[in-house]
């Protein structure tokens, strides 16, 4: 396998755009090395997702992506039989007996993939992002188990499809629900959080490299004063890049009052948020040039 | 024993330095005790990470365990705290054992530090967050002046005697007395860890000397409670709430209105249809999707359920923000709608005041009536309430001897889908002295004790089962 040391994963994942902390390096390795899934928790918009991509384009892997949602069935996720097909088959070959049919139409050929059964069966190696995995209900947890201990999935109808190539699994969820134990003893655990300061200036600097140090620097500060109030929806990370490019079109020198004002509704986006931030944080930062004082 | 036969778990650990199996299975032995569930595949788990990664770095080392071992934020917690003590332990144990001291002179030239000059050199360290180096000046520290008197034998009190004479505090410094550069002001966490250095450093000492290590206890409630403090308890109870949403929206809805309006799922009733050779002889139906709740809390904010309210308030907040179609009372004597000061405000203090200022819920005596607060969301609210809506009371059904309406009680429980009543005292207490609790338990869904977020939580696990503990 790929993955000789933790600090080569951790260098992997900076080349591509990815500065992970000790913990996900060391998590990342390891899933590589045991070849187990990782369950990723956190707060909304820390990277969680992003982790997964950025294994995907460090290792050279096909992504493979099932995003979860309440209502999420197997025909869904796994796999389905083509019926339209299978009828056609039914009625093409009229002539021929039962035993035929019935061999044939459970076939490969008229099995739709899935994105799990995709990543059982690619050829290639690939990294499985199961996302939001907390939006989905018990059961359908329950059914993800087979498939992450074994790396296989049963078809009644075919038997049993198992992996040639070791998919790299991450799991994904906001904490909404507890999972359930079963799922999480075949998974490694990950909890990421936001970054502390340095590491999120460095991210900023990363994907907007043209921000002046002193601007960025005084910028990630701000995202971390409103992070600390109790918001509906604290700034993500993305947010905070979002944020850095804005300012740069802006041509912004510094983060003034009025410069914060205009630019707030990309880092908060709900409306009692901005009122409570305009209020707590907006008054912290200088005033404009020179507006009627007050 | 038979030389090993090939093990299902793959080829065997390598056995890395002497007694560190055992040491690891007790230490998750430890944890167990402690409410962690570590299974014997985390165990299998850790031992294969641990493979993978030097043994030597700390870091690494704790990292790989705690990814296998501790599967969720709370056990992360608690593994953590554990982690620390286990190993100090077990490794004094291991030099107690084996008769090691450290020979030469402990904190050498302690004696001749000048106090402001390790003062200032502390700061420094805390400023750069250096661990190692704080580590070293604790030792320094005591050295210098933990040992006049030989301390008091307590080793929390030693560490704050030492804080207070380096004159080290969190937050703003006073400026310096000769009007010297302000100094930048101390981070707490790092204050926190010169502390917890000190700590480990006269522990050290103290088993030394006395060659016997101290009795393990098990965490001290204290450390593992949440805190109780209720703006920070907000945090567990929204989580509570929020898996109380989900499980209330897909909970009981598909009993309802079965045969009415459903529609074909047409490829599921092709699919089915091959079973009979492409004839659609079984329909087959979408299934029906829950519709979103609709709920009615109302809050009890007399004062006899003083202790409970703020809980029951940040229950309310914390549904609200995970409800759209939420409505909210408060009620004491009379009832009043507060879903609007909920609306438009974030903050929980504010809202506490707010509604104890504007709530207008006491009329004239100020004790609890519920048979009248009945009446009147009867009165005004029923005509809303259909089989769709939950109605959740928060309350402790004392009525002052008060007219109980349990009749009434029984026309909204019957207009609503779904009622639960939430009391905050043990059932023990129930329909003691002016508790009516009987009287109103008999209408309710389900009838729960609930004063902490583990009752709630209990709530939220009960109704997901889909049975009533009560009927």
């Amino acid at each position: 396998m790929a993955a000789g040391s933790v600090t080569e994963v951790k260098d992997a994942l900076a080349k591509v755009g990815y500065l992970a902390d000790e913990p996900a390096a060391l998590v990342s390795f390891l899933a590589q090395r045991l070849g187990k899934p990782v369950l990723v928790e956190g707060p909304a918009g820390v990277g969680k997702t992003e982790l997964a991509k950025a294994l995907s384009r460090s290792t050279g892997r096909e992504l493979v992506r099932l995003q979860c949602y309440e209502g999420l069935d197997e025909a869904k996720a796994l796999y389905e039989w083509n019926y339209r097909k299978q009828l056609l088959r039914i009625q093409a070959g009229g002539e021929d007996g039962w035993e035929d049919v019935h061999g044939d139409i459970f076939d490969k050929e008229f099995l739709l993939e899935r994105p799990l059964m995709q990543a059982i069966a690619s050829p290639e190696p690939v990294v499985l992002l199961i996302d939001e995995i907390d939006k989905t209900d018990q059961e359908f947890e329950a059914m993800l188990l087979e498939l992450l201990s074994d790396f296989q999935i049963t078809i009644p109808e075919l038997g049993q499809v198992s992996a040639t190539t070791m998919p790299i699994v991450v799991l994904t969820s906001n904490n909404s629900r507890e999972l359930t134990e079963a799922l999480k003893r075949r998974c490694l655990y990950l909890w990421l959080d936001y970054p502390d300061l340095e590491r999120e200036l460095e991210i900023v600097r990363l994907h907007a490299p043209e921000l002046p140090e002193a601007l960025a620097r005084q910028m990630v500060e701000v995202v971390r004063m409103i992070r600390a109030l109790d918001l509906k929806k604290p700034p993500s990370i993305a947010e905070s890049i979002d944020w850095a490019r804005t300012l740069l079109l802006m041509g912004a020198e510094d983060i003034d009052r009025e410069t914060f004002e205009q630019s707030m509704s990309i880092i908060v986006k709900h409306r009692t948020d901005i009122e409570l931030v305009a209020e707590r944080v907006g008054v912290k930062l200088a005033g404009p040039p020179a507006p009627t004082a007050g | 024993m038979s030389p090993t036969p090939a093990s299902p778990y793959g080829p065997k650990a390598e056995a890395g330095p002497p007694g560190l199996a055992a040491k690891l299975l007790g230490f998750c032995e430890e944890l167990r005790g402690e409410g962690v569930a570590v299974g014997t595949s985390e165990i299998l788990d850790a031992f294969a990470a641990l493979e993978q990664v030097p043994w030597t770095s700390r870091d690494d080392f704790r990292e790989a365990l705690a990814a296998t071992i501790a599967k969720s934020q709370e056990d992360r917690r608690l593994f953590e705290l554990l982690f620390e003590r286990w190993f100090f332990r077990a490794a004094e144990a291991e030099a107690v054992g084996r008769g090691i001291e450290e020979t030469e002179r402990r904190h050498e030239g302690g004696e001749r530090l000048d106090i402001d000059e390790l003062r200032e050199q502390v700061r420094q360290a805390i400023l750069d967050g250096n661990d190692a180096e704080l580590r070293d000046l604790a030792r320094l520290a005591i050295a210098a002046f933990g040992r006049q008197g030989e301390g008091s034998g307590v080793v929390g009190v030693d560490v704050q005697r030492i804080r207070r004479t380096l004159g080290l505090s969190a937050g703003t410094q006073a400026p310096a007395a000769d009007g010297a550069a302000e100094l930048p002001p101390i981070d707490r966490e790092q204050l926190n860890a010169f502390e917890r250095h000190l700590r480990r450093e006269l522990e050290r000492d103290l088993i030394e000397r006395t060659s016997t290590l101290p009795p393990s206890r098990p965490l001290a409630e204290l450390d593992r409670a949440l805190p109780t403090n209720p703006t920070q308890d907000l945090a567990a109870v929204h989580r509570a709430v929020s898996q109380m949403k989900r499980r209330l929206a897909t909970l009981g809805h598909e009993q309802r209105g079965r045969r009415k309006g459903r529609t074909i799922d047409v490829r599921r009733t092709m699919r089915a249809s091959l079973e009979t050779g492409g004839v659609p002889m079984h329909l087959r139906y979408k299934p029906k999707r829950p519709r979103r709740p609709e709920i009615y809390v109302l809050c009890d904010v007399s004062t006899s359920v003083t202790s409970a309210s703020v809980f029951f308030l940040s229950v309310l907040h914390a549904l609200h923000d995970s409800f759209r179609k939420l409505r909210s009372f408060v009620f004491i004597e009379r009832i009043s709608e507060v879903t609007e000061v909920f609306e438009h405000e974030r903050d929980f203090r504010v809202i506490a005041q707010r509604i104890s200022s504007e709530g207008g819920v006491a009329d004239v005596s100020g004790y609890t009536d519920y048979g009248r607060v009945w009446l009147e969301f009867l009165a005004e609210i029923s005509d809303e309430l259909d089989p769709r809506s939950t109605v959740i009371v928060l309350g402790d059904a004392r009525t002052n001897g008060r007219e109980p309406h349990a009749k009434v009680f029984a026309q909204v429980s019957e207009r609503a889908g779904r009622l639960f009543w939430l009391n905050p005292e043990p059932r023990l207490y129930w329909n003691y002295g002016d508790s009516v609790m009987a009287a109103y338990e008999r209408y309710c869904d389900g009838a729960f004790e609930c004063w902490t977020t583990r009752h709630l939580e209990n709530f939220v696990n009960v109704v997901a089962g889909g049975v009533p503990s009560s009927d």
